[in-house]
């Protein structure tokens, strides 16, 4: 058979981490970076006799992701506790949602490249993170870290309703950017504020039942996931079409290697004896709460692509451009609408403001340029009192020092020249220190404009107006 | 002070006395010691108290003595020396649950109950031996050495709570703290003739409490009279913004109630007590059913009326308890790894040695036992079988208690034990020392308040009567056993 004869089925299972200042189920700060075990108290560390409180901020963010990704929240859940041994799980449970999650049902549109399709949301869940287990920080021995021991979480788990890693990639890259509009998450892998499971078939194409699954960890892009997928993948079809059968486990992922291993624990065996947690009552959310939340979610990224492509009239690319992170957004429209000049705002946001960001590695916090004084900067080019080039020298004084577009221009002298009487010497030296172009435009070459007025823009520094150069050539030539 | 007279003075009382500026707190505690020194010496030695420090209490005598005299008061509770069982939180003294595992363990934080009752004055002067972790009817599973019942040193306390129990009747102090999954405080307090409080789930926070079974564990005061405990009940009561299964709904001054009855001649006028049928089996003790009997005339005399009821569920609550509470145990216990605190065997190699070699080490057999049990019953393919089932079960004795108390009855009446306080080492098999929770173990299943008081003695051994209410019908309950240990009087004790 060949290639095209198998079909991949992927299911993913990602947890993200809440962005709240608090634990999920303590008062400890969720601080990332702090000093090993200082953000611990007798709750997470599990000390005897301590009990968990529920965050309630932990619980609004998670049901505003819900909701977003079309979910039903469900008016009633259970916590349960998910039983196993492990150093950096202090409890020896973690507390999570099991049969009865905070909410169900929902799905995720995509592009899947020839057009749009939805991916089913099975469940999305809470729980609680474990702490860190650091094998390598002193020879011999293992250090735990339990600063993110009960940081909330949320899982969301698809249907198995991706076919191919690309549409898997897509998923991910559509929900990040919802989750990023929805302010609930950093979902960043590298800080593991995301992270991503995926669970991978394969059947022969025209198959309705689904193959045996395994289930590949430990990816830590997003690109790492598509290879993972693709990996396994392979792997399946080549044992399927040997006639052999998969067998149901966990791999993890080698990223510089470039393949997926089986785990030397063994996941699929796991009991997790979950049962009700007792310490803590069912969550019951009242429906006045729900629409509460209901209306605290923001515009997300699909509406906005398509106001702002009506508002500001920008292409396809630059909206896709413009809408990539919220932050970003943000800071194009109030550009926008500050400086009158939609088409403007997008060059200069997608260009020198993008440039500075990428090239600070920073945030927009970071970034001393804030929308109003780019539309300053942007009047002052419409209104011809800077030239272009001078604007990027004006810009980036604007990052070096964060002072106004207006003073770095005048205490530059970047300010473009339209007084007519210093532009008609410039044009007086101009004629007269070339002769011959100036008795053939006079004569009527007007094709040599262009060049005097390059003449002009040269011998006053770049500062003289070139549109006043132009109108007061044509009317000495007699055009006016 | 002289330890007989300490040993007589009630917590109110003695609180009185302090506040009156008629006892130094300082001469309580001293008198508190003296009087565990002569529990403690020579070869009757009751084993009651696991953890004291005489400066400490001293400190917080003196503490308290300040205290007095800026603010004026001491609190309901002004010098009142306590002793609390070893699984409940305190700064300063260890908190080891009676076991190994925790060997030396110093909880850094306080449990609320203990700090309600700091705030009132009252002085920590001992930890009090358990059977580990709670699990146990008899404080023979203490990882130190049973505890010896005061009223005969041959036999039990009863349990788990029998330190404190037995550190109330030897008159150590006149108030400790207990604990109970199944009858943890009022099987003990039956043994020992004094009297004990099982609160409604939910009325005292649990934050401190070593979880056993977090479902059904509840704090509860172990006093020497129905006034103290009433007291002790009021203090310890009401919302936890750190125990999420801790109630709002308003504790009532239990004492004020029946206080303004006692000069009544009928004070249970318009009072209905049930007295259920499953809880005086044709085999019950014949001297234990003579007592009951004499209090259920005593309920008549005091204006009660009194009906039979039936609690059809009430024979698989034992069943039903004993998957229950060690599933849950089986996890509350997981944290108990040798990683970050307590006991960690040494030479373990591997993680899962690490594990292995601790808690083989660490745990008490019975412990063992129920942790077993309990993984077992939670296990996939035998968690619908088991633990659905029994809270499925559990929800029918809860609604047994519900249709009688919907039925115009207002407390229950109950022998507390099978039998009175049994020989150490007289009860071998798990499962008959199970049986000595029969009368106990369904309220907490089914969350009711409910206590036993002394109802007189059968061949010089101390028998417990329980009254058991409605859920947070404390006010009830603390009246109905007031009235009864009033019209007792020194017949509760012979």
């Amino acid at each position: 058979m060949t290639a095209d004869a198998y079909e991949m089925v992927v299911g993913l299972e990602v947890h993200v981490q809440l962005k709240t200042t608090s634990k999920a189920f303590c008062g400890c700060s969720t601080d990332f970076g702090a000093a090993p075990n200082v953000n611990t108290c007798p709750i997470c560390l599990a000390l005897p006799g301590a009990l968990p409180v529920l965050n309630e901020k932990a619980v609004e963010l998670a049901s505003r992701a819900a909701l977003a990704l079309g979910c039903t929240l469900n008016t009633v859940s259970i916590f349960a506790r998910k039983n196993y041994f492990y150093p950096d799980l202090p409890k020896g449970y973690q507390i999570s949602q099991f049969d009865r999650p905070l909410a169900s049902d929902g799905s995720l549109r995509i592009d899947a490249g020839d057009g749009e399709r939805a991916i089913g949301i099975t469940r999305v869940h809470m729980e609680e993170d474990a702490g860190k287990s650091l094998h390598d920080r002193y020879p011999g021995a293992t250090a735990i870290d339990l600063n993110r021991a009960g940081v909330p979480l949320i899982e969301i788990v698809s249907e198995p309703d991706m076919r191919s890693s690309a549409e898997a990639g897509a998923y991910l890259r559509t929900l990040r950017q919802i989750l990023h509009y929805l302010r609930v998450s950093d979902v960043s892998m590298e800080e593991g504020s995301l992270r991503v499971d995926a669970n991978v078939s394969a059947r022969p194409r025209g198959q309705k039942e689904l193959g045996t699954k395994t289930e590949v960890k430990n990816m830590n892009s997003f690109s790492g996931v598509e290879r993972a997928l693709d990996f396994e993948f392979a792997r399946q079809r080549a044992i399927l079409e040997r006639g052999e059968k998969v067998s149901q486990q966990t791999l993890l992922w080698d990223a510089a290697k470039g393949e997926a291993r089986v785990s030397r624990t063994k996941e699929g065996s796991h009991d997790y004896r979950y049962f009700p947690e007792p310490d803590l009552g069912p969550l019951v959310l009242d429906a006045a709460w729900i629409s509460g939340i209901k209306a605290a979610i923001p515009e997300l990224p699909a509406e906005r692509k398509k106001r702002m492509a009506e508002e500001y009239k920008l292409s396809a690319e630059d909206i896709e451009q413009l809408t990539a992170h919220p932050a970003l957004a943000d800071y194009y429209e109030s550009t926008a609408r500050k400086s009158g000049d939609p088409k403007a705002s997008a060059n200069w946001v997608m260009g020198e403001v993008q440039a500075t960001l990428n090239a600070s590695g920073g945030s927009f916090d970071n970034l001393r340029v804030r929308p109003a004084d780019l539309a300053q900067l942007i009047k002052l080019v419409s209104d011809g009192l800077v030239s272009h080039a001078a604007a990027k020298k004006i810009f980036s004084l604007m990052v070096e020092t964060g002072k106004p577009a207006a003073q770095i221009a005048h205490d530059e002298s970047l300010l473009q020249v339209g007084d007519d009487s210093a532009l008609a010497g410039w044009i007086d030296e101009v004629l007269s220190e070339h002769p011959e172009e100036a008795a053939r435009y006079l004569a009527g070459e007007r094709k040599l404009q262009g060049v005097l007025v390059g003449f002009v823009m040269r011998k006053s520094g770049g500062k003289a107006d070139p549109k006043r150069v132009n109108q007061l050539l044509m009317s000495r030539a007699g055009a006016g | 002070m002289n330890t007989a007279d300490y040993a007589a003075l009630s917590a109110v009382s003695l609180a009185a006395r302090v506040g009156e500026g008629d006892l130094a707190p300082l001469d309580a505690v001293e008198a508190s010691f003296a009087r565990a020194a002569e529990a403690g010496a020579g070869a009757d030695a009751m084993n009651l108290i696991l953890w004291s420090d005489r400066d400490l209490a001293k400190r917080d005598a003196a503490g308290l003595a300040r205290g007095m005299g800026i603010a004026g008061s001491g609190g309901r509770l002004a010098g009142v020396p306590i002793a609390v069982k070893d699984n409940i939180a305190t700064l300063g003294l260890p908190t080891t649950c009676a076991s190994k595992i925790l060997a030396g363990y110093v909880s850094p934080y306080e449990s609320t109950a203990i700090t309600r009752l700091r705030e009132e004055g009252a002085i920590v002067v001992a930890k009090t031996n358990m059977d580990e972790f709670a699990m146990g009817s008899s404080t023979e599973n203490s990882a130190y050495g049973p505890a010896r019942n005061p009223h005969d040193v041959r036999r039990v306390t009863g349990g788990s709570s029998g330190g404190s129990a037995g550190a109330v009747a030897a008159g150590i102090t006149p108030l400790a703290l207990g604990s109970e999954t199944g009858g943890s405080v009022r099987q003990p307090a039956a043994f020992c003739g004094i009297v004990g409080v099982k609160p409604t789930y939910g009325r005292v926070s649990r934050y401190g409490l070593v979880a056993f079974a977090s479902s059904l564990d509840q704090i509860g005061p172990m006093a020497r009279n129905v006034d103290d405990a009433a007291l002790a009940t009021e203090i310890i009561a009401g919302m936890d913004p750190k125990d999420s299964t801790s109630s709002s709904v308003r504790v009532g001054s239990y004492r004020d109630q029946f206080l303004s009855l006692a000069t009544s001649p009928a004070p249970l006028d318009g009072v209905t007590i049930g007295v259920p049928e499953e809880y005086f089996p044709e085999n019950l003790d014949t001297d234990i059913r003579r007592l009951c009997e004499r209090a259920i005339d005593a309920f008549k005399s005091l204006g009660a009326k009194v009906v039979d009821v039936s609690l059809p569920h009430t024979p698989l609550a034992i069943p039903v308890y004993y998957i229950v509470a060690p599933a849950e145990a089986s996890s509350n216990l997981a944290r108990f790894d040798g990683v970050r605190y307590g006991f960690r065997a040494s030479g373990a190699s591997t993680l899962r040695d690490l594990y292995a070699m601790t808690r083989s080490e660490g745990f008490g057999p019975e412990v063992t036992r129920r942790i077993l049990l309990g993984t077992y019953v939670l296990s996939a393919g035998y968690y619908d079988a088991y633990y659905k089932k029994a809270q499925a079960v559990r929800a029918l004795i809860t609604r047994d208690f519900h249709q009688v108390f919907g039925q115009k009855v207002d407390a229950l009446f109950t022998p507390t034990t099978p039998s009175p306080a049994f020989p150490i080492g007289a009860v071998t098999d798990p499962y008959e020392m199970y049986l000595s929770d029969i009368f106990t173990v369904t309220a907490n299943l089914a969350g009711v308040p409910a206590i036993s008081l002394p109802i007189g003695r059968s061949t010089g051994l101390p028998v417990g009567g329980q009254i058991m209410a409605g859920h947070f019908q404390e006010a009830t309950m603390f009246r109905v056993a007031y009235a009864l240990e009033a019209a007792l009087g020194a017949e509760a004790h012979q």
